[in-house]
């Protein structure tokens, strides 16, 4: 008996505000973090798992309903938020949070575990991680969290009507595939997709789209930090060589350099 | 895999520049927004731009250059971006935006191709902004959705041969026959022209009154009995943006495509000038913007005497001079934007704006030729197309010289006996 879906699936797409991956990061003078003055987009990955949810939509109208794109962060990720409307999605959801504050993948996992008991979703899509952090951990815990199937670093996504999800990951000599139903949490890997960028008509037609905004209190959540920073620092400047004159002088040196 | 391949390619520009050639840009640069003074919606519009203009023509500036040749689906891309009709109002497919947001649009498509950027400025600004200024309504209707997507490709056409400069001498001439209008004549230096499918054509009507009188504006369409397009012409720069000569052969053009007023076509040429000017402004704004990123990056690299040679006081006057140059060029090329945006043209600051901007690109293209060393003189580095495509600006859309006349002229005008009190303020 194959099961059959209630109703069309709702996207929730999570996407977050990070350094824009073309800017040279350099620490900031605290040494508590890195100098956030520069520019910032959407993080790559979740430019995917935007990419992704619109071309779902596109490769069948009659399976998506609506495509969610939901932020935490200072006031300035309404703009992240409304790359995600122009890029196609229907709605926004922000999550607002003080200027300057970390806000730690389990936080964030609660917010959206949140987010998903408010309104009603059936697939999250989301990057594998964000460019900034490098945690990676948020999709997994979510899943965790709300107790449902995750497919992890997708390379391949598609989702039946009947509710079948069928995912293609890249692993060590070959790809796997797997399959599950919904609801269900996909990551998204680089070789999913190219993302489209948004055109000047869907960015202005994304101004006209709506955006709710919630305070953390609002949803009973807490984003007090968990871990503490206690220094960042620049990678050590790498020293230059020497050149040798013969392989035993190199032999020699490597010798009185213990290396051998 | 795309992002790594972009920090791969971000980072291998750093390393390779002293070592080796490389087509690939980073498009992070010494762009002020504070200086530039955007509104929050003008530097979203440049950012969406620079993404555009960074993916999609960037990557073909060396090709277009090499091979003088521009890929036409560039036009399709544009107009699927919306950058066709910034001008225009959004139910006739544009963006309803004004000067500013098109002279953006101009500079950061010139910055990453100044020949796709001139092509650019020809269709949207000389041909869409000149139907959205004059076109009546069944004008609009028949041509300006096709524009807007890039379906099809404007041109416009002053010069002739004996007629650059001195643009009111022309001699193509239409006279009227029932209810057509019969063209003869030819048009030279025409960009665009060779992928054009609408053209807009300056034709004397008149000829008994003097020179500037006697002109009509037309809309041609491409394959029309009689109207022949010449070879693309081998440019010294801009390469890649097709010009060529066009000849009129009793071509017969039906009295609906008229543009403005019979006999008012050099109010229309005219007024459209200015515009033209301002807009183009932003093809040396882009070429510099280019020439000085590519110069910083190169200096900061490049060592010598074991230290980097951006840090010695010679190479330091050059990267100040270029970065003022730029600096001085945009706030005075924004300022008539924004004042053109307010329905506040002056034609002599218009003139001044392409007048200035023009000379300096041309010295900053040449300081970062320098910069360069001997790398700046090999074609692998596109310094060299830089300075080619800068050329361009001194000459193309009116001379130097005639924005000088033109400046000059409305000064003396000011103290004109015969027009009265001085109307400038």
């Amino acid at each position: 008996m194959r099961p059959t879906l209630p109703s069309l699936i709702h996207i929730l797409v999570p996407v977050k505000r990070s350094i824009d991956y073309a800017v040279k990061i350099r620490v900031a003078s605290d040494q508590k973090g890195v100098d956030t003055s520069v520019k910032h987009s959407m993080n790559p990955f979740d430019e995917i798992a935007v990419e992704e949810a619109i071309k779902l939509r596109e490769r069948s109208k009659e399976l998506v309903e609506s495509i969610t794109a939901v932020s935490i962060g200072p006031a300035k990720s309404v703009d992240t938020i409304r790359t995600a409307l122009a890029m196609g999605a229907d709605t926004g959801i922000h999550i607002t949070t003080p200027e300057n504050v970390t806000v730690e993948p389990v936080s964030v996992a609660h917010a959206l575990k949140a987010v998903v008991e408010k309104n009603k979703y059936d697939l999250i899509i989301m990057g594998k991680q964000a460019i900034d952090d490098d945690s990676g951990s948020t999709g997994g815990m979510l899943a965790g969290m709300l107790g449902w199937s995750q497919a992890s670093f997708a390379s391949k996504l598609e989702v039946e009507s009947s509710g079948a999800v069928k995912v293609t990951r890249e692993i060590d000599g070959g790809l796997e595939k797997l399959e599950t139903k919904l609801p269900v949490i996909v990551t998204t890997d680089l070789r999913l997709n190219e993302p489209r960028f948004a055109t000047l008509p869907n960015i202005m037609k994304a101004k006209k789209k709506k955006i709710e905004s919630f305070k953390p209190e609002d949803l009973g959540l807490d984003f007090k930090p968990r871990m503490e920073t206690i220094s960042v620092s620049e990678p050590p400047v790498r020293q230059g060589g020497q050149k040798v004159e013969s392989v035993d002088e190199l032999i020699s040196r490597m010798k009185s350099a213990g290396v051998v | 895999m795309l992002i790594q391949k972009l920090r791969l390619s971000a980072s291998s520009l750093r390393r390779s520049v002293a070592s080796g050639p490389s087509v690939v840009r980073t498009f992070t640069s010494s762009y002020n927004n504070a200086i530039a003074g955007l509104t929050a919606e003008q530097e979203e519009f440049r950012d969406a731009v620079i993404d555009f203009a960074s993916k999609e023509v960037a990557p073909l500036a060396v090709e277009i250059d090499k091979n003088n040749k521009m890929p036409r689906e560039l036009f399709n891309k544009m107009g699927e971006m919306g950058l066709l009709g910034v001008t225009v109002p959004e139910e006739h497919g544009g963006l309803g935006m004004g000067y500013l947001a098109q002279t953006i649009a101009m500079e950061e498509l010139s910055r990453a191709s100044a020949s796709v950027g001139l092509s650019y400025g020809a269709h949207s600004n000389l041909v869409v902004n000149q139907l959205r200024r004059w076109a009546n309504k069944d004008q609009m209707s028949r041509y300006m959705s096709d524009l807007c997507t890039g379906e099809k490709v404007g041109s416009l056409a002053m010069s002739e041969p004996n007629a650059g400069s001195d643009v009111v001498s022309m001699r193509t001439k239409a006279e009227k026959k029932g209810d057509r209008w019969i063209l003869n004549g030819s048009k030279c230096w025409i960009t665009n022209s060779p992928i054009a499918s609408t053209f807009i054509i300056y034709a004397k009507t008149d000829t008994s009154g003097p020179p500037s009188k006697g002109i009509t504006a037309f809309i041609v369409e491409k394959g029309w009995k009689g109207f022949e397009v010449g070879e693309p012409l081998d440019k010294f720069g801009m390469r890649g943006s097709p010009t060529a000569e066009l000849f009129f052969d009793n071509v017969e053009i039906p009295e609906e495509n008229v543009l403005g007023e019979v006999g008012k076509g050099a109010k229309v040429l005219m007024s459209g000038l200015d515009l033209e000017r301002l807009v183009l402004s932003g093809g040396p704004l882009g070429i510099m913007q280019s020439a000085l990123d590519l110069a910083l990056e190169y200096t900061h690299e490049r060592k010598q005497f074991g230290q980097k040679i951006g840090t010695f006081q010679l190479m330091q006057g050059k990267i100040a001079d270029m970065y003022t140059k730029l600096s001085a060029c945009r706030s005075y090329v924004y300022a008539v934007a924004r004042a053109c945006d307010q329905g506040k043209i002056s034609r002599q600051d218009c003139a001044g704006a392409i007048l200035y901007s023009s000379d300096r690109a041309v010295e900053v293209a040449l300081d970062a030729q320098q910069c360069l060393g001997g790398n700046g003189y090999i074609n692998d580095y596109p310094v060299g197309r830089l300075l080619r495509d800068s050329r361009l600006y001194t000459v193309g859309a009116g001379t130097q010289e005639i924005r000088r006349m033109l400046i000059g002229r409305e000064f003396n005008a000011m103290f004109d006996e015969a027009r009265g009190k001085a109307t400038m303020q």
